[in-house]
C-alpha cells in the first residue's frame, strides 16, 4: 500500500492529492450500528475498513444515549421476545415493518448478553440485570448502566474490543461525500480527509451506511452535529430507497431551562423511570393525567406538551414543568447518584426548584428500506442501525434504539463479509475535484436558519400551510445545494458547512415531502388540517431518485 | 452582556494570529457557544472540533482557555477578555483543532502509509 498512496499523492493536475484504499467491507460511522457491523464482518472473516466523519466511537448518537435498552432477557419478571415485539408494533401505531421489528426482539438477548461478556457494565440488582418498566412496554424490560452512562460504556465497550481485532483498520475525520458505483452496484465510497482536504476514493466489495438520523435538521435536537441525516443522502443519490421519512421522534421532556451543561438534554428520563417525576403546566396541573407515575407513550405526551403551551399555559421558556419537589433529599441521591453534584454545579437543586423541559428532536423512524439481511435495492449497499427505516412504524418505543443499532449492526456486518466473500475486489480511481469557489452565503447561518425551519413547520405539529412554507424555503435554497466540489484547503469547515447544507437540504425535503402528503396524524407524525388516524393511511410512503427529481410513492 | 475573546487562528505554514471578538451571551451559556455564534454570525472558515454540543459526552472540543485546558463545551463565558488557544502539546491543524485521535485511528494507519 506505501508505494501506491505515494504514487497518488503525487499532485495531479494542480489539485490536491488522492489516496486509495481498499477494503473487503466497508463500514460509515462508528456509532454502536458500525462498530458492531465492524466487529461482526470480522468475526465472519472480512477485511473491514471502518470509518467517521468524527473520531471513532465518539460522534454518533450512541455516546449521547443515557437511556436504557429494551431486551426480553427475562432477568426481572419472566419475559419473551413476542412480548417485546407485541408492544413494539403496538407503539409503531400499525406501521412496522414487521420482519424488521421481529428481528430486533428476538436477536436482541443475544447481542445484550455479549456486550455483558465483553464488561459493559449492565446494572445488576441481587446479581440478575436490573430491568426497568418504561412507557409503552408491558413489563420491566430496559436495562442500563448506572448513572446515566448507557451509551459512553457501549461505545467505549465496542471500541475496546475492536482495538483488539486486527481485521478491522479504523479512521476518523473521513468525510464520505458520495458512494461509488459502477453499473448500478456500490463498489465503495468517495471521501475527504477532513485534516488535510485531501480526497480519498475506498474500494469495496460491500459498504454498510451507518450514520445515524437526521436530528441535525432541528434547531432542538438530541444528537451529535454529525446527525444530519449524510447516510440518506447518500443512500438516495446511490439510488436506494427512503421509507417513512415522515416519522421524526421528538422526545417529550427535553431539557429547556435554566441553562445545563455537560449533560445530554434528554438526561430527565432515567429519572423519571425511577422516581416517577410529576409533568406540570403553568397552574401546576399534571396535566397527563399519570398521577407520578411514567406511563405516556413520546408520541402521545410530546403532543400534550405543545398543546399545553398552544393554549397558554407552557412554563416561561415555552415548555412545561417537570417537579422532583415530592421526593427527599435522600431518594434523590439515592436515584440520582453523582448526577446530583453535577446538577448542583450548574445551580440546580431539584429539592426546591422544577426546571422546564420541552420536545426535542430525538431519533427519525425513518431511513433506508432495507431487507432481513439489511439490504437495499442497490447490490452490495446495506444499511443498519439509525439509519434504517421501518422496524419502529410511526413511532418507537422507549429503549429500541440501542437494541435496533446492535442487532441490525450485527445482521448488516455478517451479511455484507457474506457477499464479500464471493466479489471479487473492485478497482475505484480517485476523483480529483476541483476546489470549490468561496461561497456567497455563510453556510454555518444558512444551516441555522433551515434548522429554525425545521423545528417551525415539520416538527411533531405540522399542517399543510406550514409544510409548503417549508417547501418554499427548500426550493430557494436548491441553488445553494447543488453540487459541492472540493475542500479549498485542510480542515476547511466553511466547506463542511456547505457539504453538510447540500445533505441536509436533500434530506429535509424528503421529510416535508413526505409529511406534506400524508393527509393525517399518526405516531410522530401529527397534523392541526388532518387530526384523525385514516385506515387508509396504514402504509408505507417510499422516496427515490429518478434522475435529479424527488419521487414519492406510496 | 458580552464577552471578549481573543481567538488563535492560522494552521501550520501559515501566521499565526490572533482575532478579537465580541461575543453576546445570557448567563449560563459557554465558550463553545460563542464559537459556534462566531461562525453563524462572523466568519463560518473558523474551524473547531466538537460533536455533541453540550452533553460532554463526545470529549471532542478540548481547548486551552486562558492557559488551561478545558471543555469548550462546560467552560462558561465571563465578561472580561478570554484567550483561545488550540492545545499546545497536540498536532496543531488549524485555528482551534488539534490531532486528538490517536495513531491507530488516523488514516494514515488505515492506509498503511505515514
Amino acid at each position: 500500500m506505501n508505494g501506491e498512496a505515494e504514487l497518488l499523492r503525487g499532485k495531479i493536475g494542480g489539485l490536491k492529492p488522492t489516496h486509495q484504499l481498499s477494503a473487503e467491507v466497508l463500514v460509515i460511522g462508528s456509532g454502536a450500528a458500525g462498530m458492531y457491523a465492524a466487529l461482526a464482518a470480522a468475526r465472519a472473516g472480512a477485511q473491514v475498513l471502518l470509518v467517521d466523519r468524527s473520531l471513532i466511537g465518539r460522534g454518533g448518537a450512541t455516546v449521547m444515549a443515557q437511556m436504557t435498552v429494551a431486551v426480553a432477557l427475562g432477568e426481572e419478571v419472566p419475559d419473551t421476545p413476542a412480548h417485546h415485539l407485541a408492544d413494539t408494533l403496538a407503539a409503531g401505531r400499525g406501521l412496522c415493518d414487521e420482519a424488521l421489528s421481529r428481528l430486533l426482539c428476538e436477536e436482541a438477548p443475544a447481542c445484550i448478553r455479549e456486550l455483558d461478556a465483553w464488561g459493559v457494565g449492565w446494572a445488576r440488582t441481587n446479581g440478575h440485570i436490573s430491568q426497568v418498566q418504561a412507557p409503552g412496554h408491558d413489563r420491566p424490560r430496559c436495562v442500563y448502566v448506572d448513572f446515566v452512562n448507557t451509551g459512553p460504556a457501549l461505545s467505549k465497550t465496542l471500541r475496546t474490543h475492536l482495538q483488539r481485532t486486527a481485521a478491522v483498520r479504523r479512521t476518523g475525520d473521513l468525510l464520505v461525500t458520495e458512494l461509488a458505483m459502477s453499473d448500478g452496484v456500490c463498489i465503495g465510497a468517495h471521501a475527504v480527509h477532513l485534516p488535510t482536504g485531501e480526497a480519498v476514493a475506498i474500494a469495496a466489495k460491500a459498504t454498510i451506511v451507518a450514520t445515524g438520523g437526521l436530528t441535525r435538521l432541528y434547531a432542538r435536537s438530541s444528537a451529535s452535529i454529525n446527525m444530519g441525516g449524510d447516510g440518506y443522502a447518500l443512500a438516495l443519490r446511490a439510488g436506494a430507497e427512503l421509507i417513512d421519512m415522515e416519522f421524526v421522534q421528538f422526545f417529550p421532556i427535553g431539557h429547556l431551562s435554566p441553562r445545563l451543561v455537560g449533560m445530554d438534554p434528554i438526561m430527565w428520563d432515567p429519572f423519571r423511570y425511577k422516581l416517577g417525576g410529576r409533568l406540570l403546566n403553568a397552574e401546576r396541573r399534571e396535566f397527563l393525567g399519570e398521577e407520578g407515575r411514567y406511563a405516556t407513550a413520546r408520541d402521545h405526551a410530546t403532543y400534550a406538551i405543545l398543546s399545553e403551551v398552544a393554549e397558554g399555559r407552557g412554563s416561561p421558556h415555552g415548555g412545561v414543568w417537570l417537579s422532583f419537589e415530592h421526593c427527599s433529599e435522600a431518594q434523590l441521591r439515592t436515584a440520582f447518584g453523582p448526577i446530583i453534584d453535577r446538577l448542583a454545579a450548574n445551580g440546580i437543586d431539584l429539592t426546591r426548584q422544577s426546571i422546564e423541559v420541552a420536545p426535542i428532536a430525538h431519533y427519525h423512524m425513518g431511513g433506508i428500506a432495507v431487507d432481513e439481511r439489511m439490504q437495499t435495492c442497490v447490490p452490495h449497499l446495506l444499511a443498519a442501525g439509525e439509519a434504517v427505516g421501518g422496524a419502529n412504524g410511526a413511532n418507537r418505543l422507549s429503549g429500541n434504539a440501542i437494541t435496533e443499532a446492535l442487532v441490525f449492526g450485527r445482521q448488516a456486518g455478517e451479511r455484507a463479509a457474506a457477499l464479500a466473500a464471493r466479489t471479487a475486489m473492485p478497482t475505484l480511481a480517485p476523483r480529483a475535484a476541483a476546489p470549490s469557489a468561496k461561497p456567497d452565503i455563510n453556510p454555518a447561518a444558512e444551516i441555522v436558519r433551515l434548522q429554525r425551519l425545521m423545528n417551525e413547520h415539520v416538527g411533531p405539529l405540522r399542517s399543510a400551510e406550514g409544510l409548503a412554507r417549508a417547501l418554499e424555503h427548500l426550493e430557494a435554497l436548491r441553488d445553494a445545494c447543488t453540487g459541492v466540489p472540493a475542500p479549498r484547503r485542510a480542515l476547511d469547515s466553511e466547506w463542511l458547512d456547505r457539504h453538510d447544507l447540500r445533505n441536509m437540504h436533500a434530506v429535509a425535503e424528503c421529510v416535508t415531502r413526505a409529511a406534506a402528503a400524508r393527509n393525517e396524524s399518526r405516531g410522530a407524525h401529527q397534523r392541526h388540517d388532518f387530526p384523525q388516524t385514516a385506515s387508509d393511511w396504514q402504509r408505507h410512503q417510499r422516496l427515490r431518485l429518478a434522475g435529479r427529481e424527488l419521487r414519492l410513492e406510496g | 452582556m458580552k464577552a471578549r475573546l481573543k481567538v488563535c487562528r492560522g494552521a501550520p505554514g501559515e501566521d499565526r494570529r490572533y482575532e478579537h471578538y465580541e461575543v453576546p451571551f445570557e448567563q449560563g451559556q459557554t465558550v463553545l457557544d460563542a464559537l459556534r455564534w462566531i461562525r453563524v454570525h462572523r466568519d463560518a472558515t473558523l474551524a473547531i472540533r466538537f460533536s455533541c454540543i453540550n452533553a460532554n459526552a463526545c470529549k471532542e472540543c478540548m481547548i486551552r482557555v486562558d492557559g488551561k485546558t478545558v471543555y469548550a463545551c462546560t467552560t462558561r463565558l465571563a465578561e472580561r477578555e478570554m484567550t483561545l488557544e488550540p492545545l499546545p502539546n497536540k498536532i496543531h491543524l488549524r485555528d482551534l483543532v488539534t490531532e486528538i485521535a490517536p495513531p491507530d485511528e488516523r488514516l494514515s494507519s488505515a492506509s498503511g502509509d505515514e
